[in-house]
This record gives structure tokens, sequence and C-alpha cells, in this order.
């Protein structure tokens, strides 16, 4: 493998049944918690599936000259695809990493393997009973099920379950580290992944606590327990859930980003203190951030609207910008250090780009940064919200980080983790290859379609952009059509990228050549560096690639964000 | 390594490039974060946000004086009901220059048309009946959230005349795609 790692010892607290040494990495593998992210895993790809059944769906529903599914059922599938994608494939992947990184990373056993079970028991039980519930046509409430839509009683328990069974993974996760260190299992600091992981993990017990406090009484008053819910106290703590949770989403892909990197070029960020220093700001500040989904709201004030999301969410993204830099430089020092250290980006075209695990990689990378990150800040500015709240610039935004961003990353470690952790090989390989490729491409095209589209004022979350049988006449300029075609487009080819992942994995899982006992096959070849290559010195950290690369960046972020306020300043007066 | 426990003293200060980034980060985080505060002083679009608690009655109680107080005209529309088309009459209710009007949201209607005149301020209240609805103005492409129990008011000064479509863009129930409105600007 590329990056031959030095080898820790086993003295770890395993019991000796218990543990093996990794084949390729020789990291020690802690045998339950083995058992634990495959099924995790499995289970991820199984919601993943359902997810994008449904989104091929909607999407093709949305492209007006298709108009698929009748309203109904464009609704239902909506609501389905969103908890499936959001909800039950990222938090059982999350899992699994978290898991991994506890265990694997630290040296140590899995604290507990009854709550493990737990875990694992209650987020299944109840994502079935979310999907049961909304099948039967019952909960057409959309994943925010903002009251007073009624949903039925088995759809929020559904949703209390996977949160309480998430809790019980992540309280393990705290238990694996705290046991690691008591029995002294690793010297020194945890490493930057296990870093990135606990932060995910912090943000994550927040998050879980936010739901619980909006989703208990909201079952209780969906069975007349209650007899009301206030709409606005709903949105400000639904948000606590629902925005936090995206940041525990961008953590550990961060993490990922930093596995990746290791494990593919051998990569090694610069300073560590920057790195964790970022992790730590998303700490902090992030929880406040769910003031930008409000921001055109009643009930909630300016000033409190200006704060949260300025000086606050700021501070958030300058954690997601310094990583924007330190993830590309490390990447960049490895790939110099072995001997591309020709011109401005010799290191770039020369990385392991048939290599699923740095492709999907880097290209999450971009996605999430370019396209993610900008708009992020540009929809979630206060005044410039008038101008995107609920229209399609929303979804076309959240594509682009959750899916070309997080889902991406997700995708690109399978590729690792399935020789590594199911130990099996991989199939056509060839296909394997191609599939980030074709996935990135196909999500960067959708969200393209959607953000213009929703420029042009379409909604989101609305089955009829010709408003048919509507009291007055409405609709958009021909050019929304023409984007919505293009959303429609993309949404095919991701769909393709997305099923290709599935099909490939399915495969190497449950059919795949068994490759227990040796090392997994690269895959890719190291490559050679040109014969006049000067290597770039040991202590030396120049990434003239990556500043030109961050200050490309910085000028399309400063340019579209001013570019809105132009906009917005076309916009009737109001106050 | 990112995967490995790193080598003590780790935590040092960035240097070079790393740190200029850095810095010109922090710097356009500071940039960005004025810029939203300058606006509220010199743009002229900010929301504030006001808004009162509100009966549901009372509020339509509100809407229906309004209504009766200002009402210009009358546009006759197609009502849906099941495959059944009716006939409805909408009332046209110009608000008085600088006066209060009222929007009333349910499902799957927004009563009544609204008239109001280019360059004039008005106070305009919104407010849902039954479930959380979405007022979007369209095509300025302008966007605000409706609650039940909330009476929200946006100060607003038309600076274009025409017609526009109200569409309402919160999920609202099977009917919420055909949510429409109007607002006429002289
Ligand atoms: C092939 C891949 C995918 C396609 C084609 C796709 C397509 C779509 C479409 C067309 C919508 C509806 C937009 C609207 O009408 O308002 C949507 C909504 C959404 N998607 Fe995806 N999507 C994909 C993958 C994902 C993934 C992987 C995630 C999460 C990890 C995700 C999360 C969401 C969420 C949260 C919503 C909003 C649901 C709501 O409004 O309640 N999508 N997607
Ligand atoms: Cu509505
Ligand atoms: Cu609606």
């Amino acid at each position: 493998m590329a990056s031959a790692v030095e080898s820790l010892p086993i003295s770890g607290n395993h019991p000796a049944s218990e543990v093996r040494t990794c084949d390729t990495t020789s990291l020690p593998v802690c045998l339950t918690a083995q058992k634990f992210i495959r099924m995790h895993a499995v289970a991820a790809v199984v919601f993943l599936l359902i997810g994008g059944i449904a989104a091929i769906l909607i999407g093709l529903t949305r492209w007006p000259a298709v108009h698929l599914l009748p309203a109904e059922w464009y609704y239902r599938l909506l609501t389905l695809h969103g908890l499936n994608m959001l909800i039950f494939w990222i938090l059982n992947f999350e899992i699994a990493v978290l898991y991994f990184a506890g265990t694997v990373l630290l040296n140590t056993r899995l604290a507990s393997r009854w709550a493990a079970w737990g875990c694992l028991g209650l987020m299944t039980v109840g994502a079935v009973m979310v999907d049961v519930a909304i099948a039967q046509g019952k909960s057409d409430v959309l994943m925010t099920s903002y009251v007073p839509l009624r949903a039925s009683p088995w759809f929020y328990l559904g949703i209390i379950l996977v949160a309480v069974g998430t809790l019980v993974g992540v309280i393990n996760y705290f238990a694996t580290i705290y046991i690691a260190k008591r029995d002294k299992t690793y010297e020194g600091s945890v490493p930057l992944v296990v870093f990135g992981a606990t932060a995910a993990a912090i943000i994550a017990v927040v998050t879980l606590l936010h739901g619980a406090v909006v989703m208990i009484p909201t079952w209780l008053w969906s069975m007349g327990v209650l007899s009301q819910i206030d709409p606005a106290w709903y949105r400000i703590t639904w948000w606590g859930l629902g925005h936090m949770s995206q940041q525990v989403n961008v953590c550990a892909m961060v993490s990922v980003w930093y596995l990746l990197g290791t494990l593919t070029t051998g990569a090694s960020p610069l300073n560590q203190g920057v790195c964790r220093g970022a992790f730590v700001l998303y700490i902090l500040f992030i929880n406040l951030a769910s003031a930008h989904h409000l921001l055109v709201d009643p009930g909630v004030g300016a000033g409190w609207k200006i704060w949260n999301t300025s000086y606050a969410m700021y501070l958030a993204v300058l954690a997601s910008m310094i990583h924007g830099f330190t993830v590309p430089a490390s990447v960049e020092v490895a790939m110099r250090k072995k001997g591309f250290n020709r011109g401005l980006f010799g290191w770039l075209a020369a990385a392991p780009w048939s290599n699923p695990g740095f492709s999907g990689f880097f290209l999450s990378l971009v996605i999430f940064g370019f396209g993610g990150g900008i708009t992020g800040v540009v929809l979630g500015t206060q005044q410039i919200n008038i101008m995107a709240h609920n229209t399609m610039r929303i979804p076309g935004h959240f594509h682009v980080t959750v899916v070309g961003g997080t889902t991406l990353a997700f995708m690109a470690l399978t590729y690792y983790v399935v020789p590594l952790v199911f130990q099996r090989d991989f199939y056509a390989k060839a296909l394997c290859r191609i599939q980030p490729y074709v996935f990135a491409g196909g999500i960067t095209v959708m969200a393209l379609g959607m953000s213009f589209a929703g420029s042009y004022g379409v909604p989101r979350r609305h089955w009829d952009v010709e408003f048919t049988g509507g009291q007055f006449a409405a609709g958009f300029d021909p050019g929304a059509h023409v984007m919505l075609g293009v959303m429609g487009v993309g949404a095919l080819v991701a769909f393709v990228g997305l099923l290709l992942f599935i099909l490939l994995v399915v495969a190497a899982v449950f059919t795949g050549p068994a490759i227990a006992g040796q090392a997994m096959q690269a895959w890719h070849e190291e490559p050679q560096a040109p014969a006049d290559a000067a290597t770039m010195a040991e202590e030396e950290h120049n990434t003239p690639g990556t500043v030109v690369l961050v200050l490309v960046f910085l000028t399309t972020f400063a340019v579209y964000y001013f570019a809105n306020w132009k906009w917005l300043s076309d916009v009737w007066e109001v106050r | 390594m990112s995967i490995h426990n790193p080598p003590a003293g780790w935590l040092k200060p960035p240097m070079g490039a790393e740190r200029l980034w850095v810095g010109l980060a922090l710097a356009w985080c500071i940039i960005m974060s004025i810029a939203m505060p300058y606006w509220h002083f010199y743009g002229k679009q900010n929301p504030t946000g006001e808004s009162y608690k509100v009966t549901v009655a009372d509020f339509a109680v509100r809407t229906q004086k309004f209504i009766a107080a200002n009402k210009v005209g009358e546009e006759t529309v197609p009502l849906h009901i099941g495959d059944q088309v009716l006939e409805e009459k909408v009332p046209i209710v110009e608000i008085p220059p600088g006066g209060d009007g009222y929007l009333l949201a349910s499902m799957w209607k927004f009563r009544p048309i609204l008239k109001m005149k280019m360059g004039q301020t008005y106070r305009l209240h919104i407010s849902s009946m039954d479930l959380q609805h979405g007022f979007s103005l369209q095509p300025l492409n302008m966007n605000f959230q409706v609650l039940p129990g909330y009476d929200h008011v946006l100060t607003i000064t038309p600076t274009s005349t025409g017609v526009f479509a109200i569409v309402c863009n919160e999920f609202c129930g099977i009917g919420h795609h055909g949510m429409t409105g109007r607002v006429i600007v002289e």
C-alpha cells in the first residue's frame, strides 16, 4: 500500500482471541469492533439504496418535461429520501467511523459489546419504523415534520429510537477512548483522525439532546397527550438538531479526508496544532448556527440572527477554510517529497487519480469547498437569505455539502473499508475507478441546476412549477425550466454513480474473493518520479500549488458573495 | 501521519504559507461579519423579524376588518374542489399608504388580493390559519416564513410596478403546489 506505515506494537488491552493484526497496515483490529463496523456499514448501504431509489424518482418528478410521480407520491418519497439519506445512511456510516477510530487507531478494544448491540438494534428498529410509517402514507410531513403538520406517532417514535441508538453508540465511543487512556494503550496525544472523530462525537451529543427535546413532546402531541406545540419553538429547537448534525457530518468528513490523504498518498499534516485548533472551533461555535435556517422567520429578532450567523458561524467557516488549506497542502508536500516537485501542479497531476480512495476524497474536497462552502455562507447571510429561503437554492447547496462532500468522502473510504475490514476484494476494478467521477459529476451538475433554478425563484419541496389548479396564475421564466432539466440530467448521472457504488460494494462484500491473511491489493502503482526530479528536502514545507488553489477559491468566494449583495439591492425595500 | 499519535511538541504556531492563509481567512470572515450590520445601516433590505403572538381567530377578524374597510374591487377566480371547478370571488384590497395591510394564508389560499403603490411604505401583517406556509413573492423572489399564531410584520416598500404572484414555498399538504395569491403594484 502507498503508505507502509510504521507498525504499532500490540500491547493494547485486547483479549488474545479478540484481535488481529491488519495484513496491510499492521494496525491492531479489535474483532468486536470489526463486527459492528461491518454491520453498520451494511445497514448504511441499505439505507443509501432506499434513499437513492427515492432520489431518482423525485428527481425525475422535478424535471418538468418528465414530471414522473403523482403529487402524493412525490411528497411521500421526498420524506423517505431526506430521512434515509441524511439520517440513516450518514449516521450508520459515522458510527462505523467512530468504532474504527476509537479502537484501531488507539490500539484498544471496544468498550461494550452490549452497548454496541443496543445502538445497532435501536437504530435499525427506529429506521424501519420510520420507513414503514412513511410507506403507509400517514406521515407525509417531510423530514422536518414542521408542526402542526402531523405524522403517525410511529414516525416520531422511530426518529427518537434512532437518536437514542446513535447516542448509545457515541457514548460507547467515549467509553472506548476512556479505557484506552486508562489502560495506556497509546502514547502521547491521540491521532488527528481520532481527534476529529471526537469533535464529531461531542457535537453529536449536543445535537441528539436537541433532538430529544424537540421530538419527545412532538411525539406526545401526535398521540394527543399534549394539546399544542409552538411552531416557532419547534423550528428553533428542530434546527438545533438539524443544523448541528450537519456539523457532525463536516467533522466526520474532514477526518475522513485526513485519513484518506494518509492512506492514499502518505500525506501527513504540516502542523497538527492548526488542524486540531480548527476542529476545536467547530465544537465551540457551530452550535449557534442553527439561526441561519430561521433568517426570515417571525419570532426571532434581527440582532439574534446576525450575532449567531456572523460572529459565531464565521469562526466555524474559518475552521473549514483552514482545513481547506491543510488537507491539500499535506498531499502536496507528500507528493513533492516523492519527487513530483515540478512546477505549481506537477504534484497534483501525478496524484493517484486512478485510486477511487484518492479521487473520491479529492473531488469531495473540491466540491465541498467550491460548491458547498461558498453557497452555504452566502445563503446564510441574514439579508441575502431573503432571496434563497425555501427555494431550490437550498437543496442546491446541501447536495454539494452532504452529498458531493460527505457522501462522496464516505464512498471513497469504502474502497478501503471493504478490503481492510470486510477482507474482501472488489470485482470490476475499472468500474470502481470511474465511480467517484460519475457520482461527483452528476451531483455537481444536479446542484448547479438546482441552484440556478432557485435563483429564478423555483421553490424546493414543490410538485408543480406550473401551479396548475392554482387560483392565481404563477410560473417561472423559461430559464428556470432549462435549469430544472439540467438538474434532472445531473440526477440521472448521479443515480448511475450511486447504483454503481452499491452494486460494486454489495458484490464485493457478499461474494468477493476473500483476502484474509494477505495484504490488500494496492489501488494504484506508486508512480515513478521523473528521473531528473529534485526531491523536496524533509524539513521543507513549500506548498505553492495549494496557495494558488486557495487564492482562486477566495476570489471565487468574494465574487459570488458581493454579486449576491448586488442582486439583493435590486429587490423591494423591507424592514 | 494523521492516523498515528503525533510526535510531542505538535502544538506550534502556523508558519509560512499556512500562517498567511489563516490570516487571510480570518480577515475574510471579519469582513463578512461586518457586512451584515453594515447593510442594516446602509442597505434597504433588512427584515427585522418583527412579530407578535396572535390567536388564529383574532388575526382572521383583523383581516376581515381590513378587507371591509379598504376593499376596492373583486376578482372571480377558479375554485377546484375534487374534479369540480367552481368560482370564487376574491376581494381586491388597497392598503392605505403608510398604513397596515393583512394577508391571511390558509390551506391552500392567500387572502385577499393586495394592492399597493410604488414608493409607498406599508406594514404588511402575515399569518396563517392552520399550518406553516411560505410567502414567496414572484418573480421578485423575496421569501418569508409564515407561522400560525405569529403576526409577522414586514415593513415593505415596493420599488417596481406590476402584477406579482405569491406562491407558497413551505410544504403544507397535498394542495401546497397550487397555493397562490396576488399582489398588484401601481
Ligand atoms: C443520486 C443521488 C441523489 C439525487 C439524485 C438526489 C436528488 C434530490 C432531489 C431531486 C431532491 C428534492 C428537492 C426538492 O424537490 O425540494 C432531494 C432532496 C434532498 N436530498 Fe437528495 N439526492 C441524492 C442524494 C442525496 C444524499 C446522498 C443525501 C444525504 C446524504 C441527500 C439529502 C437530501 C435531503 C436532506 C433533501 C431534502 C428533503 C426535504 O426537502 O425534505 N440526497 N434530493
Ligand atoms: Cu401553504
Ligand atoms: Cu405550501
